[in-house]
């Protein structure tokens, strides 16, 4: 049933089983099992906390190599704006653009052209009559996972556009198929540069019943090592950055609302902020806003685990890069003051409830009342000695059959206390 | 439901003079009854009822205690404080009425919408207060 292909892996050879990751993990989706982290696919969100907190770098994320856009006759290179903050004393994006058609693209279509074209459409969509309002920006493709299984109530406030990923892929198909006419789709490798595994993850699972347009997703990190190769000074860039100020700045957070050019926007970053914003907005107390924009890595996507720089220098540099660009290059053409229909989602994912004890209300009423009462028999300092992220975490495990009472550190030293008093006990017995 | 089960009960300690903690309760309470799989409506009904039900504790009764019973026909909130009690209930309910202080007030609580937003919310409410005593709020929220 779970066919949910994740990013997220782990090296068992590297991994100590330290609980670091475990207890980083924002739902609780890992275990520490026979010394080793496990992780449960079901709960995962992709988010990446695991691999920025492991000190083994025994998480890693799952992306396709550079070398698999060979099997492509034509490939596209889609790099998130976040791309450009990698580099000191970067003044010209076409530096890098050239850069990625010297280590062996066809062309380049920059994933801020696609921002550009969301964020106008966005403006538009604020407009519609009748319209659940927060409207949720589902840019980040963890917090709209996370919508879907823990904040079912806010699916309908999610912006039911493609992201900006989305947009270029097709828009960059759709270039190279007009321009190369000889090119059928299958030629076209359309390949995204990404800061983060969660893009992985959605090229490969899509959302709801949409398919990715995106063929490949490389990391940031590893393209950076070719790219600062090849790019050199002296080098004369044949292409210049076809995007702007706002589609640059999608990298940081901030960005994306600012663009709506509406004071009514709210900006968060991290995950475990995200998740708390999400909560008040469920329960109807923020102030009247029009838009969110949630990005799950600190900073936005410049915080992305597979990036290379700090996200502060990182949106230092961005800040400096965009001083004299101008605002937009992307916005659609007066005259065209509609979205189009192929930028929607047809449907979104359904509610997908995160753990979820049991399908049947008085069964799951039965199992907590169960897991009350162990938990009530805990040490309660959450030490995860267990190989559970708490003790409440650990009790649910015990009376699901996923954990032995026993691997609580503490209360097997209670019993080995009982043991030897027992032992010791039974020789003055045995005097008798 | 197709059987009958115990009733489940949660219990929280509300902080008094807390405004960072207010609201735990009720996010405690979404958790655990996602869980169990009540439906979004419903538990969002019971987490807004509440929220608002808390942050009245703080700012009124300086905290008290919040208890959630799940059963098999509704979700009771019962909500209790040793604070200085509701002089006249009927006036309390009236949208826009308040009588919390500037200080509370100035943090944006204190519009005179929380008991009418607990009533809204809920099939059944009931206050049972006395004058320098406290009150204790019975809401239940049915599937």
């Amino acid at each position: 049933m779970n066919t949910y292909i994740h990013s997220v892996a782990l090296d068992p050879s590297k991994c100590t089983g330290c609980t670091t990751c475990m207890k980083h993990c924002p739902t609780e989706a890992i275990r520490i099992r026979n010394g080793c982290a496990v992780i449960d696919s079901e709960r995962c969100i992709d988010c990446g906390e695991c691999i920025r907190n492991c000190p083994n770098n025994a998480k890693k994320s799952i992306c396709n190599s550079f070398d698999e856009i060979k099997k492509f006759k034509f490939k596209i290179a889609l790099p998130a704006p976040a791309l450009f903050a990698q580099f000191d004393n970067l003044d010209n994006i076409g530096y890098v653009l050239q850069g990625l058609l010297d280590i062996g693209f066809d062309d380049v279509f920059e994933v801020s052209k696609g921002a550009e074209l969301v964020s106008a459409y966005t403006r538009l969509y604020l407009h519609t009559e009748g319209i659940k309002k927060p409207v949720i920006s589902t840019a980040c493709p963890v917090v709209a996972r996370l919508i879907v299984l823990r904040f079912p109530f806010l699916k309908d406030n999610l912006i039911p556009l493609l992201p900006p990923m989305e947009v270029a892929a097709r828009l960059a198909r759709e270039r190279a198929m007009k321009e190369h006419p000889e090119l059928r789709s299958e030629d076209i490798g359309v390949c995204f540069i990404s800061p983060c595994p969660a893009k992985m993850s959605y090229a490969r699972n899509g959302f709801g019943s949409y398919k990715s347009e995106v063929d490949l997703v490389i990391s940031m990190s590893e393209i950076y090592l070719q790219l600062i190769n090849v790019m050199k000074r002296e080098r004369v860039c044949e292409i210049a950055s076809e995007a702007g100020r706002i589609g640059l700045s999608w990298a940081i957070c901030g960005g994306e609302g600012s663009a709506l050019l509406n004071d009514k926007i709210l900006a968060a970053d991290g995950i475990n902020n995200v998740i708390s914003v999400l909560d008040q907005i469920e329960d109807g107390n923020i102030p009247p806003i029009d838009f969110v924009e949630l990005n799950a890595c600190p900073s936005g996507c410049v915080g992305g685990v597979l990036t290379i720089e700090n996200p502060y220098v990182a949106k230092n540099r961005l800040h400096t890069l965009r001083r004299y660009m101008p605002v937009s290059l992307n916005a659609p053409e007066d005259s065209e003051s509609y979205i189009p229909h192929e930028c929607f989602f047809t449907d979104l994912p359904n509610y997908n409830p995160l753990n979820r004890l049991s399908d049947n209300i008085g069964e799951s009423m039965r199992l907590m009342s169960k897991i009350q009462a162990v938990r009530k028999e805990l040490p309660g300092i959450d030490c995860g000695s267990c190989g559970a992220p708490s003790c409440r975490a650990f009790a649910e495990d015990i009376v699901m059959g996923n954990a032995d009472r026993n691997d609580c550190i503490i209360a097997y030293k209670e019993l080995l206390k009982k043991y030897i008093a027992e032992y010791s006990g039974g020789d003055s017995v045995d005097g008798k | 439901m197709n059987q009958m089960a115990e009733p489940l009960v949660f219990r929280f300690e509300v902080d008094g003079d807390n405004f960072t903690s207010a609201g735990q309760a009720s996010v405690q309470v979404k958790k655990n009854l996602r869980q169990l799989g009540i439906d979004p409506e419903t538990i969002r009904r019971v987490s807004i009822a509440m929220y608002e039900g808390e942050i009245n504790m703080v700012i009124h009764a300086k905290g008290g205690e919040a208890s959630v019973i799940v059963s098999d026909e509704c979700i009771e909130i019962i909500l209790a404080d040793k604070g200085p009690g509701i002089a006249n209930i009927e006036q309390a309910m009236q949208e826009g009425f308040s009588t919390a202080p500037d200080n509370v007030r100035s943090l944006g609580f204190g519009a005179g919408m929380g008991l009418p937003n607990m009533k809204r919310y809920t099939d059944e409410m009931q206050i049972d207060s006395v004058v320098g005593e406290g009150t204790t709020i019975t809401m239940k929220v049915r599937y």
